[in-house]
């Protein structure tokens, strides 16, 4: 199981800027280790945001995503004390979701 | 004897034709679409996502660093002024799979995404708004790279 995501989010002029770092190799299949043998890509492939329950935002990553990926967005009419849930599947199947209160 | 009635009505129904081949893949695309992830060009790319062919416009901000040091990280946003944006995607041109990310929008989020992603030299990366009424348009901007974040 992966390590959780950071999440921060933070009311500024009535929208929601929510940050999220996560936890990932985010290999992209196109380095080879010391025996010269490729490393099989293994990489986020699905994220999905809600707003207290509410999808707002999803997306689809290849493997172009950087290592422990970064990702910033806005909610907008999000008031404080708000839940923020971050969910991502990554190539093997495995999957992590992660809340966060607005603050 | 084609009369000009049933030529305009054959018009619009290959029309209807092309607007629904078009637009279908874009709503079937709810799973992980590995075509377009895997394609190696631009112009592959968006074929796989089933979006036309882009058209630059200052509706769409791209925020990128002029040198990026580590290819490893670079730090990329998108921001679209306009209204109705649907999706916004990320691509650089010269990465062994351009396309790096799609984001599907709602009416509850902003559209503007800030990201990091990886490039294997330097390159045009491309900011691209797929917008509701079916437009698609993109800011570019060449992000140089002094240290390659693919290599092994």
């Amino acid at each position: 199981m992966a390590d959780p995501m950071r999440i921060r989010a933070q009311v500024a002029g009535g929208n929601a800027t929510v940050r999220v770092l996560m936890s990932h190799e985010m290999e992209t299949g196109q380095r080879r280790d010391a025996a010269g043998k490729v490393i099989p890509a293994w990489h986020i492939t699905e994220v999905n945001a809600t707003h207290n329950g509410k999808p707002v935002l999803s997306a689809e990553w290849g493997t172009g995503v950087a290592k422990n990926p970064f990702l910033q967005f806005t909610i907008k009419g999000a008031k404080v004390g708000d839940k923020v849930s971050i969910a991502w599947k990554d190539s093997h199947g495995d999957s992590r979701t992660d809340e966060a209160t607005v603050a | 004897m084609t009369t000009r009635r049933e030529t305009l009505r054959q018009s619009a129904t290959v029309a209807a034709l092309l607007f629904a081949s078009g637009l279908f893949p874009r709503y079937a695309m709810a799973a992980f679409n590995k075509g377009a992830f895997d394609a190696k060009s631009l112009a592959d790319s968006f074929k796989a996502l089933g979006v036309g062919a882009p058209v630059e416009s200052t509706g769409v901000t791209l925020q990128a660093p002029d040198i990026a040091e580590n290819g490893a990280v670079v730090p990329i946003g998108a921001t679209s002024t306009l209204a109705g944006v649907k999706q916004l995607l990320f691509l650089v041109e010269k990465n062994p799979t351009v396309l790096i990310a799609v984001f599907n929008l709602s009416d509850s989020v902003d559209a503007s995404i800030t990201s990091r992603t990886k490039m294997a030299e330097s390159s045009n990366v491309y900011a691209v708004a797929v917008m509701n009424d079916g437009k698609v348009l993109y800011a570019k901007k060449e992000v140089k790279v002094t240290l390659g974040g693919c290599g092994g």
